[in-house]
């Protein structure tokens, strides 16, 4: 298989430093080498690539924005988000467990953790050692997840944990979760916290979630918690309140916003390159102009989407990140992706249901990453109660 | 074991390569440039040999201007101890390469120096062993198997048709081909700690140039493949095709 080359209309790469750059095309090696070979077997297989695990931690893929001092790159934001796009040019999956173990599950320890909990749990995080996933949504709470019945109730120097979170992404694989429970009254967003949990404790169990159509090479679980006991100190010290977990799902929406343009590049990168080779009434397809527009299409929103990212990043490096900024780039860019992919199927013809191309792949994957970490319409309401300052929520 | 590795930034190979309209060299505009792929192969069985000893240093040299920085600094992020960049202007003349780099290297304290065993760009297989002869050093070039017992030096080496081991002491000159090692990734801290990295730069002039380019031309325009279908449907269509066409079968 061929490197990938990129896909730049407007130079972008001139914006990046060189360290940058050096980042993304260490990852955008390593995704060519080892996870394009592999990523078609293991999706029909329906099997996540465990085995690419450890390479992925001695590259420093995991936390890669996180100190130096935990065992992490310490890279800024804008070269995170370069991984994240390369990964999800490979797929979905794989960027997802990144973005758990990295957004979900070290953002928290390093931003509400005590820094007993830090030092001991972001190097083992950071080397791959322990797998982490994170548990907030419930069957009955996704897009509202305040309202979430797990409770943890204190018992002495313990807390008991009882409830079910549903669409945990690398939950039976995780020796490690990072629970949110509600410590207080159901309904009251101000009491709910957040818990380091050891998944071999007695009471926590994960079975794979069934008959998925969508990131098949990614471990999506349920996990059921039945009183489940941690010791006082696995609590997160500084997250009380709905606003913590959200701000990790804010950590992992960015590394979104970047990873579908990676999954779009794949698709337009495939498409031109079988639009060129595909003959049909003895000419390349891709001479033809319902085609050329097509594939023009595709790389106009890609280049938009590429330039909302870099700036994205920037401002995020900036400390001057605005969440709202991070809704409206997660919905444009996998809406857009999803399209990418759609139209680079069918450009692909019959070719394109197969697993041997990526395109089919891709866009299975993106209506996942579309519906999760705030579905497009939530983002859409999100974005509309700041710019007219009327909630159409609650 | 002290190491150096001699290192040549070079376009990658998926570049489209522009011929500039002087008609001798190529546009750099819109090329991307990159540490030669023969050297990573150098750079990581000097790794190599370094951790396995458990002391001494690696340094990454280059002859060319302050573009070649970066590519030295993917060096220093892959492992590397220490980069030299001789400031002054390749030439597609080898000797003229080699006599840079030997003099730069004479007076270094060093126990093995290491090539790729050619530049992806000229394509020369010169200066590896221009430079060993310039500082009256033993060498094996296009080497798939390196050994050091000590001081001895057991080098097998790809020749035509077969393989061909040479054996010399220390200090001595190997150049790399594929199949030597795996070259590492750089790794991301890699990345970050290689601007912390000593890079030294001295000036020394631009290379003798007594090859002159008076000409380069593309390639021949490869005709667009055409895909006849998939499997073993796929089949007699090829067979036809083969036969009537290329008139192969």
């Amino acid at each position: 298989m061929a490197s990938f080359a990129g896909v730049d209309f407007f130079k972008t790469d001139d914006l990046l430093s060189e360290e940058e750059r050096a980042v993304r095309d260490t990852v955008r090696a390593w995704v060519d080498d080892k996870l394009v070979p592999v990523i078609g077997e293991a999706y029909t297989q329906r099997r996540f690539p465990k085995e690419l695990v450890p390479q992925m931690a001695e590259l420093g893929m995991f936390g890669a924005n996180m100190p130096e001092k935990y065992g992490c790159a310490e890279l800024n934001n804008v070269a995170y988000g370069l991984i994240m796009q390369e990964l999800e040019r490979g797929d979905s999956g794989v960027r997802s467990f990144a973005s758990v173990q990295s957004a979900l599950v070290m953002y928290p320890i390093l931003a509400f953790g005590s820094e007993e909990q830090r030092t001991h749990w972001l190097p083992k995080l950071a080397a791959g050692e322990v797998i982490g996933c994170f548990g907030l949504t419930e069957p009955d709470f996704g897009s509202d997840p305040g309202g979430m019945i797990t409770r943890a109730v204190k018992d002495g120097d313990w807390w008991v944990i009882n409830g079910t979170k549903m669409w945990i992404t690398n939950g039976s694989t995780a020796g490690v979760a990072i629970i949110w429970a509600q410590t207080g009254e159901l309904n009251d967003s101000k009491t709910i916290s957040g818990f380091i949990v050891e998944t071999e404790r007695d009471g926590f169990s994960a079975k794979d979630q069934q008959g998925k159509l969508s990131l098949l090479a990614s471990d999506t679980s349920e996990l059921s918690l039945q009183d489940v006991r941690v010791p006082a100190e696995n609590q997160l010290p500084d997250a009380m309140g709905l606003k913590h977990p959200l701000m990790c799902l804010n950590q992992a929406r960015y590394g979104i916003a970047w990873g579908a343009v990676g999954a779009a590049m794949a698709c337009y990168d495939e498409a031109l390159s079988y639009a060129k080779n595909r003959v049909q009434f003895q000419r390349p397809i891709a001479g033809y102009q319902i085609q050329q527009v097509r594939l023009v299409e595709m790389l106009t929103e890609i280049t938009k989407a590429q330039l909302l990212c870099l700036q994205l990043g920037r401002l995020k490096d900036k400390g001057a990140l605005h969440h709202t900024q991070v809704s409206l780039a997660k919905r444009n860019n996998v809406n857009m992706a999803t399209e990418v992919a759609r139209e680079a199927r069918r450009l692909l013809g019959a070719n394109g249901i197969l697993a041997e191309y990526q395109s089919m792949r891709h866009m299975a994957n993106l209506e996942s990453v579309y519906t999760y970490e705030g579905t497009h319409d939530i983002h859409g309401l999100i974005i509309g109660e700041e710019i007219t300052g009327l909630s159409a929520i609650t | 074991m002290n190491i150096i590795v001699c290192v040549k930034r070079v376009p990658d190979s998926e570049t489209r390569i522009k011929i500039s309209e002087d008609g001798v060299s190529i546009d750099p505009a819109g090329v991307k440039f990159v540490l030669n792929p023969y050297d990573e192969f150098a750079i990581e069985e000097a790794l190599v040999l370094k951790e396995r000893a458990g002391a001494g240093t690696v340094a990454v040299m280059t002859l060319g201007g302050e573009e070649a920085k970066e590519t030295l600094r993917t060096a220093l992020a892959m492992g590397a101890d220490t980069a030299v960049l001789l400031k002054g202007a390749p030439s597609p003349d080898g000797l003229g390469t080699a006599e840079k780099l030997a003099d730069a290297i004479s007076g270094r304290e060093y126990d093995l120096i290491l090539f790729g065993k050619q530049g992806i760009d000229d394509d020369n297989l010169q200066v590896p062993a221009m430079v060993a002869e310039l500082l009256g050093l033993p060498c094996a070039t296009v080497v798939v198997d390196l050994q050091i017992d000590g001081e001895r030096v057991r080098a097998k080496r790809e020749v035509e048709g077969g393989h061909e081991v040479a054996e010399f002491d220390l200090p001595g000159v190997i150049s790399a081909q594929k199949g030597l090692n795996e070259p590492r990734y750089a790794s991301l801290k890699g990345i970050m700690m290689a601007k912390k990295k000593p890079l030294e730069e001295v000036e020394v002039g631009d290379a003798a140039a007594r090859v002159e380019i008076k000409e380069l031309m593309p390639p021949a325009e490869r005709a667009v493949g055409e895909i006849l279908g998939e499997g073993p449907a796929a089949v007699p269509e090829l067979v036809r095709r083969l036969r009537e066409e290329a008139k192969a079968l």
